[in-house]
């Protein structure tokens, strides 16, 4: 029976079937023989200089092995943890890039930096002499926000960073846009913040490493999105060891969200404690380690400035942004703000000229670095809301402001003012589209019900773009990227005519095992339950850059589409052989080549046996065996995008917020799996509306500490806060990528905290509110309420 | 860390135990000491187990009074015929307790004696003018609430059961912090024959009443008697998901509420 599942269908997730009976191979499940257990000391204090370590009563406890510190890491001369890209100011001056040891040495800088690891037979024994070690502090005064970390006179992190500014970033033409806005007709400005989010995948970081000494060979099994830069960062730059002695597993990992798309210094530790205890080494963060160690994400203070003529044209934008780094240079921190960000600043606008200037700053919080969406949604914020506000300060509709500026879809490809060229789009379509989807039509007699019931009811819109599928290595090399961003895969097709394939990308809930399946399933014409796909092992996949920035299909689909076509294309040279014809008259048509005009065929099943088993084979010109592999490296980046509307009701009385209605018309170009693109909206939109209405990590801005370090404080978007929502594509293929796929990890998350706030503050509009920060929580709503409604005292 | 365990099967038993072993504490339902244990900040020398002590669960009504045992589980409350005929409001209140995992483990003596300023149980034993039974002793809700986490127990001292006057009339409502589904402002409003009580948890640092209220209601037993009672905001609690006039503004609105809860 032939089962040839292809592109545009849903098949259920092959991977389900494991997950849904408990039969995921996470870390933290798996056990090695005579493993010892790993836990990290980390520093209380935000600011603190580290006068003495003493280990000796800990050491003295029975089962302890090993417990290692920053001079035993400087002693063995080892690297810090290496930041992936180096962005420079205006004038080419380097950021400033600290050092970022593995272990703390002489100076914590943020709570839950590490300062200690320590190793015993068991997690009870290691926990309990972790606690006898006596670490002496002099505190320090410490800063968490950037407005304050720039100040003068602020606490300094670093010796050699003034002001705690690691780069004052630009992009964009400044002159051109202070032109524009000497003529403008009217000039809206907006401040806002970006929250700082946790991303909080469920599974939380682990890691177990183990070092054969009979071999040299060390193997790191861990939480990782990205296992061959791991192995590639940690051999060649943190622990000096012979890439091809490291071994790096990621098996099944349970969300990762960006979260775990960085080389972790706890990978680093454990990997090199492993060879010094001659034993294998695990690691499980609890959830409590993982809200002051997982890299946070967004935090932005940001000035906004956009110029109109009398039309409601834009003229030109102008943004400046504070944006917190953290403690340290995380694997991709500096690049989130900035080339991430400022590009999208255009939005799906005619915006002609954009300034944008970004102050990168280091605090005493968690490293941050991309969380799903990363740079983009905080862009799309901006655009979106000062859209907003231009509309309502001119007394234009928001739609109708919209329909001003989008860029026509004949206008494609369209080359913004920011770097980037979109290849493809038709925002109008998406957002006529929405309309309808939305039935914004009938809001006025929905909002009318609200009001009898004394709710506030508003709608918001976000008409957004993003850049995803990343990247064009020689693009991101000219922005600062210190490595490749192409992605590869493998297809290896059995003497059965059966499939495995290799590829470099990691599936960690995206559903690759379908998608990709589908993928070759069409191509090869072999049924969808003979692909598997293998990812997340550097022993087994040749080389590969991980799954991050909504990438995997569109650059590690794409290298796969061309291993397939490579399969196809040597396929046809065994059949000619075969067929006694030439090779330019074999046709390939679902799994059958056959010669054109004749009867005369051999199955996809038959030229793979004839390839492994070369009796009749033309081993004068052709190598046997069906094997192919590709790079593929995108010459653009894609530009997914589309058009979100919100509906919120909201109780004046209590400020509660409630999403009632949700609608999304994207075009992510070529749809795989319907059923998949669906769940990732949803997932992402979710994730976005937690941003706008309940999640934001809050630091006490004295001591430092995370207020928000746990679920009982930091608000996770659940179920019930959310309507069911109307989903629709309306796709224009992507011009440059093999399948015409743009990508949609991240679009939801992308475009729904603008949709979402815009919505909240269209609710309130009636009371003058013309901006509100995220989170929209129940509290800042009644506060801005009171505020709005209250007399104004007499002067 | 290590700490004894011990499972007596009668409170007598149990009261011995914990009068004996040093650093000993009484085991309930665990929704909060063991979290603490988790993360060693708390270091029992014992925990002494009360869960095998079946009399301690038992659910009934005697004349004018609902007895429930003091390890009765959230869900044990929620779900009780007896409960939900006698003293709606008390099932509500339980079933709105936590999550599923929460309720199915934890217990009313638990709650109460734990006295977490945002724990919703404490409003309702006040607000019902519950007794709260002891192995030793009887003590009325008004005296039993001293502080933040801190009660009129006895270090030794095991709370029984509770025993609510079945009331004319009550009703419940909490705003739910978003993030921990604890109060951020729970108001129970309770009518019986002697008068009316409006309990408030959540808002303070440990359950108080709104006498004003109180008054109110009893000249008209309806959600417009306390709609413009405002509470002054000097005494409630600030944090990052509520500022004390926040929580002020909402034990009205909470209080409408449960009034219109306890009308039905």
């Amino acid at each position: 029976m032939s089962n040839i599942i292809g592109i545009g269908e849903s098949p259920r997730r092959k991977e389900d079937f494991r997950f849904l009976t408990g039969r995921g191979n996470y870390v933290a499940d798996m056990k090695r023989p005579d493993a010892t257990v790993g836990v990290f000391i980390r520093s209380p204090h935000a600011h603190a200089a580290i006068r003495s370590i003493d280990t000796t009563a800990a050491l003295a406890l029975p089962g302890v092995e090993v417990i290692l510190t920053g001079d035993d890491v400087a002693a063995d001369g080892l690297g810090g943890m290496p930041c992936g890209w180096g962005i420079s100011n205006a004038e080419g001056v380097p950021m400033k890039e600290p050092a970022f040891p593995m272990l703390a040495q002489g100076k914590v800088r943020f709570v839950g930096d590490m300062v200690a690891f320590v190793v015993a037979d068991t997690l009870a024994q290691a926990r309990a002499a972790a606690e006898l070690v006596k670490i002496n502090y002099d505190v320090l005064p410490a800063v968490v926000g950037v407005l304050e970390a720039v100040r003068p006179g602020a606490p300094q992190l670093f010796d050699d960073v003034p002001n705690n500014l690691c780069c004052d970033w630009e992009m964009g033409d400044k002159a051109a846009v202070a032109v524009a806005f000497r003529k403008a007709a009217h000039v809206a400005r907006l401040s806002l913040v970006n929250n700082r989010l946790i991303g909080n995948p469920m599974e939380p970081r682990s890691a177990i490493a183990e070092y054969n000494a009979g071999t040299g060979h060390y193997t790191l099994w861990t939480t990782s999105q990205f296992p061959h830069v791991v192995r590639f960062l940690m051999a060649a730059l943190v622990l000096n060891i012979p890439e091809q002695k490291l071994r790096v597993v990621a098996p099944d990992v349970g969300g990762g969200f960006g979260v775990k798309q960085f080389h972790y210094g706890e990978e680093a530790v454990i990997t090199w404690a492993a060879r010094r205890v001659g034993r294998p080494i695990k690691w499980v963060a609890d959830r409590s380690e993982g809200f002051v160690s997982d890299r946070h994400g967004r935090d932005h203070v940001t000035e906004a400035e956009l110029a109109l003529d009398e039309n409601g044209k834009f003229l030109a934008l102008k943004v400046h942004t504070l944006a917190n780094m953290g403690a340290y240079l995380s694997t991709f921190g500096p690049n989130i703000p900035t080339n991430l960000y400022a590009p999208l600043l255009g939005g799906v606008y005619t915006t002609p000229v954009i300034y944008c200037n970004v102050k990168v700053v280091f605090t005493n919080t968690v490293p941050v670095d991309a969380y799903r969406g990363a740079g983009r949604p905080e862009a799309t914020f901006v655009v979106e809301r000062i859209v907003d506000v231009a509309a309502a300060e001119m007394g234009i509709d928001r739609v109708e402001i919209r329909r001003r500026n989008i860029i026509p879809k004949e206008a494609y490809p369209y080359q913004t003012p920011m770097l980037v060229e979109y290849d493809s789009g038709d925002p109008m379509g998406c957002l006529e589209g929405a309309l309808v989807a939305a039935d914004v039509a009938g809001f006025a007699e929905r909002k009318a019900a609200s009001e009898r019931e004394g709710k506030f009811r508003g709608l918001g819109y976000s008409t957004y773009v993003e850049a995803c599928g990343l990247a064009p290595s020689r693009f991101a090399g000219r922005l600062g990227a210190r490595g490749g961003l192409y992605e590869s895969a493998t297809v290896r097709v059995h003497p059965t005519g059966q499939v495995t394939v290799l590829i470099g990308t990691h599936n960690h809930g995206q559903g690759h095992e379908t998608t990709f399946a589908q993928i070759i399933s069409e191509k090869l014409g072999v049924n969808f339950e003979n692909v598997d796909i293998v990812f997340g092992d550097t022993d087994r996949v040749q080389f590969g850059m991980g799954t991050y920035g909504s990438r995997s299909l569109v650059v590690g689909g794409a290298a796969l589409s061309k291993a397939g076509d490579k399969v196809v294309v040597k396929g046809k040279k065994i059949a000619a052989h075969l067929l006694e014809a030439g090779e330019h008259d074999i046709e390939f048509k679902e799994g059958v080549f056959s010669v054109a005009g004749t009867d005369r065929s051999k199955t996809f099943q038959e030229i793979a046996g004839a390839a492994y088993v070369p009796h009749n084979y033309p081993l004068e010109v052709l190598e046997p065996g069906l094997e192919e592999q590709a790079y593929y490296d995108p010459i653009n980046f894609t530009y997914p995008g589309g058009c979100h509307i919100a509906e919120v009701e909201i109780d004046p009385e209590t400020g509660i917020v409630t999403l009632v209605r949700y609608t999304a018309v994207d075009d992510v170009g070529t749809v795989i799996n319907p059923m998949i693109v669906e769940g990732q909206l949803h997932g992402g939109i979710v994730q976005g509306v937690g941003q706008a209405l309940f999640e934001g990590a809050v630091y006490d801005e004295v001591s430092g500490q995370l207020l928000s370090g746990s679920f009982m404080d930091y608000t996770m978007p659940r179920a019930d806060h959310v309507p069911n929502m109307n989903i629709q594509t309306h796709s224009t293929l992507c011009t440059h990528t093999p399948m015409g796929v743009k990508g949609c990890g991240e679009v939801g998350t992308i475009g729904s905290p603008a949709a979402v706030i815009n919505s909240v503050v269209d609710a309130l509009s009636h009371l003058g509110v013309q901006h509100v920060d995220m989170p929209a929580t129940p509290n800042r709503i009644w506060r801005i309420i009171q505020n709005a409604t209250m007399p104004q005292a007499a002067e | 860390m290590t700490f004894a365990f011990h499972q007596p099967a009668t409170s007598p038993e149990a009261v011995a135990l914990l009068g004996s072993i040093p650093d000993s504490t009484p085991l309930a339902g665990g929704m909060t000491l063991l979290p603490t244990i988790k993360q060693r900040l708390a270091t029992p020398a014992a925990l002494i187990d009360l869960s095998r002590i079946p009399a301690m669960s038992s659910i009934s009504v005697e004349g004018d009074t609902l007895a429930i045992g003091a390890m009765a589980r959230h869900v044990d409350v929620a779900e009780s015929a007896i409960v939900a005929a006698a003293i709606p409001l008390l099932a509500k209140l339980a079933a709105g307790i936590g999550d599923p995992a929460v309720r199915n483990r934890g217990t009313i003596g638990g709650s109460v004696a734990n006295n977490d300023p945002s724990a919703d149980y404490p409003a309702a034993v006040l607000g019902l003018g519950a007794t709260i039974v002891t192995d030793r002793r009887k003590i009325a809700a008004a005296d039993f609430f001293t502080g933040m986490f801190e009660t009129a127990l006895e270090p030794d001292e095991v709370i029984t059961s509770l025993r609510f006057p079945v009331p004319v009339r009550g009703g419940y409502a909490k705003f739910k912090s978003p993030a921990s589904r604890y109060a951020v402002v729970g108001v129970c409003v309770v009518q019986s024959p002697g008068g009316v009580c409006v309990a408030v948890t959540g808002a303070g640092p440990g359950v108080f009443r709104v006498p004003e209220m109180e008054t109110a209601l009893a000249g008209s037993f309806t959600p417009a008697a306390v709609a413009s009672i405002k509470v002054p905001a000097d005494n409630m609690s600030s944090d990052i998901h509520a500022d004390s006039e926040y929580r002020a503004h909402l034990i009205t609105v909470m209080a409408k509420k449960a009034v219109a809860a306890a009308i039905g």
